[in-house]
């Protein structure tokens, strides 16, 4: 369907390209404008690389992670707990959530549970933890499972709560059982809220995967971090924050992929 | 006559909530016959959207009973139409409740799309269309059902007045020419003159049936000639007084 525009319509789209193709450039300038002044206060000498670290001194890190081996062991280690964690605490999250829609009275008496688990810091669990899964990878998966379950759940129960009224009575009037609105009305009118709550838990997952790691560990880049702040290795907490930072993005991005599939398929 | 299609004998229903009770309905009694369009108007308030949900089983009275003989196609308010299903998919949703999702039940739910001028519009998602075209395949998809009686609740009152019109005047061309049976629910005294075979006046709650007319039309069923007609305004104002009661 290819038409011709007008030369103002063709302006119109020329000015938005550029638009868009400066706020770009900002954010390149913005962060090339940081590492830049951050590089140069260590290299003149006004702050102390031994504190600060630096971006020269982070790139010789990763480097050297990356030859003795370890970088990817790290990053591997870290990634499976977190994608694990994540993907539990969203599956049980949904299936508690819709089991609360199901029955009302399960909703009522579980509430308050829900509400002093929601508001319990789950990091005050870590010995518990510690003592009934071990020192390995299963404690770090649970510590993310918890953070994000209460998160999805009343995410999840919240949109399904939210479903139009209108929309139900009409489903009623046409004699449909409680499964055939869950199927037909609560579940797709409910998708754009379980694509946001998939992105906050994005957050939540690499929070509960790295306080799993702070707690107890013997890998990965939470271990890393500590490692580091203990034996005052600045270059490796920064180095490992900021592979954190580009895999908590990385998984963001795919969410935010995942949400334009899932737009494009609904419409066609 | 006509054969009898849905009865009210008695039928009195009574809300509980925390604070107390409240009666919508009391001792109403009416009946609808085959292939009649009635309207029901009342003050606002009054417990007319229960008198549907009654109509359509989707409530029980506390006292007094509802027989339906047939089944019925609910049109609401709002087109509620589902944004993320297209047009044809939409008019097919009862077929897919019903499980009567057949070949032959699809092909005549989308013939009666495309009688009603809803061809261009059927591999279309909802927030493409006009309000009044909205409107309408919202009743093709209650059609698509084949209920015996429809009811329909102010399915007007959420559109702007130009469409207003001219979407009064296709649903009543379409419910006229598929000979259905219709239960209009409204608070408009005009758009009950110029749609009904039947007016019921309801009273204020709990309801009742204050008053009934036979509206002497004749054979004209559409909605703009009717306005035309000098037994419009008589009509308009024996029914504003009886509401004011």
């Amino acid at each position: 369907m290819k038409k011709e525009f007008s030369l103002e319509h063709r302006r119109y789209l020329a000015k938005k390209k550029q638009n868009a193709a400066l706020v770009w450039a900002l954010r390149f300038g913005i962060l090339a404008l940081l590492l830049g002044i951050w590089e140069a206060v260590t290299a003149f000498g006004w702050a102390d690389p031994f504190l600060t670290s630096s971006p020269s001194r982070i790139c010789k890190t990763i480097m050297s992670l990356y030859s003795d081996g370890t970088l990817f062991y790290h990053i591997g280690v870290t990634l499976l707990e977190t994608l694990i964690g994540f993907a539990i605490a969203v599956v049980l999250g949904c299936a508690v959530a819709l089991l609360l829609w199901w029955s009302e009275t399960v909703r009522k008496v579980l509430e308050p549970y829900i509400v002093v688990l929601n508001a319990l810091p789950k990091i005050a669990l870590g010995p518990l933890i510690i003592i009934w899964f071990g020192t390995g990878s299963e404690a770090i998966v649970f510590m993310t499972v918890l953070v994000g379950i209460i998160v999805a759940t009343l995410h999840m129960l919240n949109a399904f709560m939210a479903t139009d009224g209108g929309k139900l009575l009409l489903l009623r009037s046409m004699g449909a059982g409680k499964l055939q609105i869950l199927q037909k009305l609560v579940i797709p009118s409910s998708l754009p809220s379980f694509i946001s709550m998939l992105k906050v838990n994005v957050g939540m997952a690499w929070i509960g995967s790295i306080m799993g790691e702070y707690i107890v560990s013997r890998a990965g880049l939470g271990y890393l971090i500590v490692y580091g702040g203990q034996v005052f290795k600045l270059d490796l907490v920064m180095s490992a924050t900021f592979i954190l930072c580009i895999l908590a993005a990385g998984m963001y991005a795919l969410v935010v992929l995942l949400e334009k599939v899932i737009v494009k398929n609904a419409e066609s | 006559m006509k054969n009898e299609i849905l009865r009210f004998d008695n039928v009195t229903l009574t809300y509980h909530t925390k604070r107390g009770e409240t009666a919508a309905t009391e001792n109403l009694t009416f009946s609808l016959n085959e292939g009649e369009f009635v309207a029901v108007i009342g003050p606002s308030g009054c417990g007319k959207t229960t008198l549907l949900s009654l109509a359509a089983g989707l409530m029980k009275p506390s006292s007094g009973s509802v027989t339906r003989h047939g089944t019925c196609g609910y049109m609401l308010q709002k087109d509620e139409l589902f944004p993320w299903r297209t047009i044809e998919k939409n008019i097919y949703l009862p077929l897919e409740i019903k499980r009567q999702n057949t070949p032959e039940r699809r092909k005549s739910a989308v013939e009666l799309a495309k009688k009603y001028g809803l061809s261009d519009f059927l591999q279309s998602y909802p927030p493409q269309l006009s309000g009044g075209m909205r409107q309408r395949a919202a009743l093709i998809r209650t059609l698509a059902m084949e209920p015996d009686i429809l009811l329909l609740d102010e399915p007007f009152s959420a559109l702007d007045y130009q469409t207003r019109l001219n979407v009064c005047e296709d649903v009543s061309s379409i419910i006229r020419s598929e000979e259905k049976t219709a239960l209009l629910i409204t608070h408009d005294i005009s758009e009950a003159i110029s749609l009904a075979d039947r007016v019921l006046v309801l009273t204020k709650r709990p309801a009742r049936v204050a008053f009934e007319h036979t509206l002497d039309f004749g054979e004209e069923t559409r909605p703009i000639k009717r306005r035309e007609k000098p037994q419009f305004s008589a009509w308009f104002e024996i029914l504003w007084k009886e509401l004011n009661i």
